[in-house]
């Protein structure tokens, strides 16, 4: 970060990753993005790695922090680059306005719509990557989340309650759309975005 | 509520014995009776009192009429009818007495009747919503109000200048921006009466609210500022004094935010002691509250300010420590005085706006203020949310900002405040008076009838209320801390950034220090949801005619609130069958977590709920039950008193404790009193100091690992009705169980039957096989008086024993999953204990001492001599706990009861 970019590094990345890579995001948000990329990736090597992220301070006792990092390296890669970041980072835009107006229908969905938001949160509970929310997956989550206070058994009976209370086909787990449907009364697309990504 | 308004009907009042009010009784002439009166009015001496009170039965009444037409109060606030209903009073008042009486009085006011509403405010603000939005709550309750009150002043000023004003009202710039402070705050009593029958959305809701509470310390200080340049008039006033104007604002906000914020803390941390004293911990509440309140108004900081933070501070905390019933008491009480004091407040406003003799109406300034008042505010909101859009993830529109505007209500401070000013000082202030009631009657009114319309016809945002789900609350934590990682990876220290900060700090070192051990265990968020849906279920299930497993329903409203197995059995009978309707006792067993866990509680709880009936009524639930007869019963509360005596006695030779020694007993005894011993102490219920060594004090006896959840219990706030529960636990080795159950009925000869697992198996008995039923019945028949002395004796041994014998490692795995680690002589039974229940280890430390130092050594013996004569005719196989490796682990498990 405090290593100012040459001036004229920058536009060039910016320009290497086009809008399919970092897609709506403002110029601004971009630049800083880029700038918060290279500070993360202290020894230069040009991309991020897991240690890279694991160095951030209060990630490392964010309880989720583990899981949030590896949701940066889908399908298990090694190196996180510059418009996979910002892929990332994209997700957690505020929604605006126009977004929705005047959309192209056969455009795929922005990164930063409802459903993407809720993917994201999503994956973070699905470890398996089934597609679906077992109550394995929920305990762990919950021994995460709910810390030491709480008995395993009574973590176990709110695990429970929390897939039966989604749970609409009756399989014993929490299908993406049955997620969605257990939030459709919270204002995701305000709750997942920071507004300095605009 | 009376005290507090005492001086409020006090005051105005001397001397008006019988001239008052309609529903009051004349007092008797004074003329001294002259011999002894059989009956003697003694008015003056009740009179202030019984005014007060009267007062609030008034208000009272008129509120249950108002409520009777539902339409009415549909349409109009009740702050508007008490308004209204305070103006015909104040006639009567008038008409009657022939000069105005009960007037609200500024000293009251700000003393009695603010209190209890701001409090009741602040404690029950939404903390989440309040600080999502606090920079938009704090720009409008600063910049705004400043705005107001200079713009509002300085146009007065402009329009007296003009010459629209008529010029008696003899007023400076200083009196007008004197007069443009105290009427441009909005006031927290007005927006809350109003918005909370509107019912916009939170956040609306929250940001005019929350301006109108912080607001107040701007108003305070524009106040006294402009009161004290008013009093040195204008031309002394220096530019040190501007700066001090400025730097008072900060002193009195910040000063009295943290003065609310100290007695927040020493509030939560008194709470934290009143596991004893439950009966007073609401009345904590309200004392600390108001003295935090008092404190700022002796410093002359924003008392507002001070108790809004104070209840805002420490609600989380106290709610945590105090009890159930506790917490009711405060919702309920802080409720009443809240609204008590609000109708008052409306009330008086209505009978003091009669009193014309403080009026002098001037048609220029008051329709001017009106006009100012309502374009500032409009001006200012726009202009501020303009600026705060920029920053905000969810602007505010317009509809919106017309709300806002609309909503800015003027009320009772200002006419407090008002009435404060000095008219040697100010020689308009009957102007400003009668402008004051005249805008506050005018925004509470005719904005607070017209903003329902309003905001159904602007189709404003209204709140939806719905019931909170687990998945919910569970994923919007994880939406936080997807944020604050999110943030920390964008590299920007943003408002997740430092929620998650406060909070890792919070749960690190405040938590901590302020919650009680066992509270703040289970004060998660998402626990905490559980537990209120839980208790949803639990109250619908039984709504619903839950008689069907009347067994276990009726233990649900008597479990101890905190109880979590009782929800966790609810939650599994409810999940498993939607309704109450069929619930079977099959579907429990289907669970897989909760059905042994259940079953053991169930047991307990039945068997401590139960007990007292003479006769038992077994047939419905008898899967559930011990089968034992009344003689049993009849055993077991003589072997209490017996053991009780016993162990007191045994006390005064604690330090001669010999862990080691073995009981020879009949085997079949030892066995069976074990069995009926567990029982014992679940059933009869005593609380375990009944034992008497529960009494002396705590000790904790496990591993260090186990410590800490140990320490808990000890200090956790069961409440006294606990049962306690014995589960002795040994390794295999010691218990040839199988043999002994073999050799029962044969061999009274006295050996030992070490105090194990199988003990506390039988002790519930649906495990054991039929078999081992009836051995111990025959046997308990058969010799009950020495029965009861070994059971005694085997209670207090293997209680010592257990703190003899090594610490055993297992014993943090026990507690946690119990019947994992039993080794048991009935595999398919495995005795499941119920890991919620808290283990408590209580013990005399110096018992527990000694049994520590002397676990490995044999010096024991001597020891053992001690006791010989306590144990009567019993011989001793030596049977040591400590060099056979069968670790003991007695859990004395307080579960609930009640």
């Amino acid at each position: 970060m405090e290593r100012a970019p040459g001036s004229g590094r920058v536009p060039r990345v910016l320009a290497e990753s086009p809008s399919a890579c970092a897609p709506a995001v403002s110029q601004a948000s971009l630049l800083r993005l880029y700038h918060r990329f290279r500070a993360l990736d202290w020894n230069e090597k040009g991309y991020l790695s897991r240690v890279d992220l694991q160095q951030i301070g209060a990630l490392a006792v964010n309880p989720l922090g583990d899981r949030i990092i590896d949701s940066f390296f889908p399908d298990g890669s090694l190196h996180l680059d510059f418009p996979g970041f910002v892929r990332v980072l994209a997700r957690f835009r505020p929604v605006d306005d126009e977004d929705n107006g005047n959309r192209d229908p056969k455009e795929p969905e922005p990164l930063n719509s409802r459903m993407n938001k809720l993917r994201f949160a999503f994956q973070l509970y699905d470890l398996d990557r089934d597609g679906k929310i077992s109550r394995q997956e929920m305990l762990q989550v919950l021994r995460l989340m709910v810390g030491v206070q709480v008995t395993e058994e009574q973590l176990e009976s709110i695990a429970d309650r929390t897939v039966q209370e989604a749970d609409e086909d009756g399989d014993g787990a929490v299908s993406f759309l049955e997620f969605a449907k257990s939030l459709e009364k919270m204002n995701i697309e305000q709750k997942m975005s920071i507004r300095i990504l605009k | 509520m009376l005290r507090a308004a005492l001086p409020l009907l006090g005051l105005p009042l001397a001397g008006a014995g019988a001239t008052e009010e309609p529903t009051q009784e004349p007092g008797s002439p004074g003329e001294p009776p002259p011999g002894l009166a059989l009956f003697r009015w003694q008015w003056h001496e009740v009179e202030a009192p019984y005014l007060v009170a009267l007062w609030i039965l008034v208000a009272s009444l008129a509120k249950i009429v108002f409520h009777l037409s539902r339409k009415v109060t549909s349409l109009v606030p009740e702050s508007c009818l008490l308004i209204l209903l305070g103006l015909v009073l104040g006639g009567i008042v008038l008409a009657v007495a022939k000069k105005a009486e009960y007037q609200l009085e500024p000293g009251t006011f700000f003393l009695f009747l603010l209190p209890p509403i701001v409090l009741d405010s602040g404690y029950f603000m939404p903390s989440r919503l309040f600080f999502d939005n606090l920079g938009a709550i704090l720009t409008y309750a600063v910049v705004g109000t400043l705005w107001n009150a200079f713009t509002t002043g300085a146009a007065l000023w402009g329009l007296q200048q003009a010459g629209l004003v008529a010029p008696r009202v003899q007023a400076g710039l200083l009196d007008f921006l004197l007069f443009g402070s105290l009427i441009s705050a909005v006031d927290p009593v007005a927006v809350l009466a109003v918005f909370e029958e509107v019912h916009v959305n939170e956040t609306l809701f929250i940001i005019v609210f929350g301006e109108s509470l912080l607001n107040d310390a701007v108003t305070v200080v524009l106040y006294k500022v402009c009161n004290s340049f008013v009093e040195m008039g204008s031309a002394n006033v220096q530019a040190t004094d501007y700066l001090k104007g400025v730097a008072s604002l900060f002193v009195v906000s910040l000063g009295g935010a943290a003065v609310g914020l100290v007695f927040a803390f020493l509030l939560a941390l008194t709470t934290r002691f009143t596991k004893r004293v439950r009966i007073i911990e609401p009345l904590l509440v309200f004392l600390l509250a108001y003295a935090a309140y008092l404190t700022a108004e002796m410093a002359s900081l924003s008392a507002i300010l001070a108790v809004t933070m104070c209840g805002l501070g420490c609600k989380k905390y106290v709610e945590a420590n105090i009890s159930h019933k506790s917490r009711t008491a405060v919702k309920y009480t802080m409720k009443t005085l809240a609204s008590c004091a609000e109708t008052i407040i409306f009330m008086l406003l209505g009978i003091s706006a009669v009193d014309s003799s403080k009026w002098a109406w001037d048609s220029g300034l008051v329709l001017g203020t009106l006009f100012f008042i309502l374009f500032f505010r409009a001006l200012g909101v726009v202009l501020q949310t303009w600026v705060l859009n920029q920053f905000r993830l969810v602007p505010l529109d317009k509809i919106d900002q017309v709300v806002m505007s609309y909503g800015g209500l003027r009320g009772a401070v200002a006419f407090a405040l008002v009435i404060l000013l000095d008219r040697t000082k100010i020689p308009a202030k009957d102007y400003f008076v009668a402008t004051t009631i005249v805008v506050v009657f005018f925004t509470v009114i005719v904005q607070g009838l017209t903003i329902k319309p309003l905001v159904k016809w602007l189709k404003v945002k209204r709140s939806e209320h719905h019931k909170p789900t687990l998945n919910q609350e569970l994923h919007e934590h994880t939406f936080d801390h997807i944020l604050a990682a999110v943030e920390d990876v964008v590299g920007h220290h943003g408002y997740h950034y430092w929620r998650d900060r406060w909070e890792q700090f919070d749960k690190k070192y405040l938590s901590q220090l302020l919650m009680r051990r066992s509270a703040y265990r289970i004060r998660d968020q998402i626990w905490d949801v559980y537990y209120r849906l839980n208790i949803r279920d639990a109250i619908s299930f039984v709504d619903q005619g839950g008689h069907v497993l009347s067994s276990t329903g009726l233990t649900l409203p008597s479990m101890p609130s905190r109880n979590s197995v009782a929800e966790t059995s609810v939650t599994n009978l409810l999940r498993e069958s939607g309704s109450g309707a069929c619930l079977d006792l099959q579907v429990i067993d289907t669970v897989r977590s909760g059905r042994d866990r259940e079953d053991a509680v169930m047991h307990h709880l039945l068997c401590g709920g139960l007990y007292k009936p003479r006769y038992r009524y077994k047939a419905s639930c008898s899967r559930h039950f011990i089968s034992e007869d009344a003689q049993e019963r009849q055993d077991k509360e003589v072997f209490q008193q017996n053991m009780k005596r016993r162990l007191e006695s045994f006390k005064s030779t604690k330090h001669n404790i010999c862990f080691t020694k073995s009981k020879p007993r009949p085997r079949k005894a030892g066995r069976k009193k074990k069995d009926g011993m567990a029982n014992t102490e679940a059933t009869n219920g005593k609380p375990p100091r009944d034992l008497g060594f529960q009494d002396t004090a705590a000790v904790i006896l496990t591993v260090e690992s186990e410590e800490e959840e140990d320490s808990d219990s000890s200090e956790t706030e069961k409440e006294d009705d606990e049962g306690i529960i014995f589960v002795a636990r040994a390794t295999s080795e010691v218990l040839q169980e199988g043999k002994v159950s073999g050799s029962l009925e044969v061999c009274p000869s006295p050996r030992i039957i070490p105090p194990s697992p199988t003990c506390a198996e039988k002790e519930l008995p649906w495990k054991s096989g039929q078999g081992d039923l009836a051995v111990y019945v025959s046997s308990e028949t058969t010799k009950i008086v020495p029965v009861d002395m070994q059971t005694g004796w085997n209670q207090s041994i293997s209680s010592l024993e257990s703190l003899a014998s090594p610490p055993c490692t297992q014993a943090p795995a026990m507690t946690r999953l119990p019947p994992r680690s039993l080794v048991t002589e009935e595999p398919q039974a495995p005795l499941n204990l119920p890991s919620d229940l808290r283990p408590s280890f209580a013990f005399p430390p110096s018992l527990a001492k000694a049994g520590r130092s002397h676990s490995e050594s044999s010096a024991d013996i001597p020891q053992q001599q001690e006791l010989q004569p306590l144990m009567g005719h019993e011989d001793h196989t030596h049977l040591s706990p400590g060099t056979a490796n069968s670790h003991w682990c007695i859990q004395f498990n307080r579960g609930g009861r009640l």
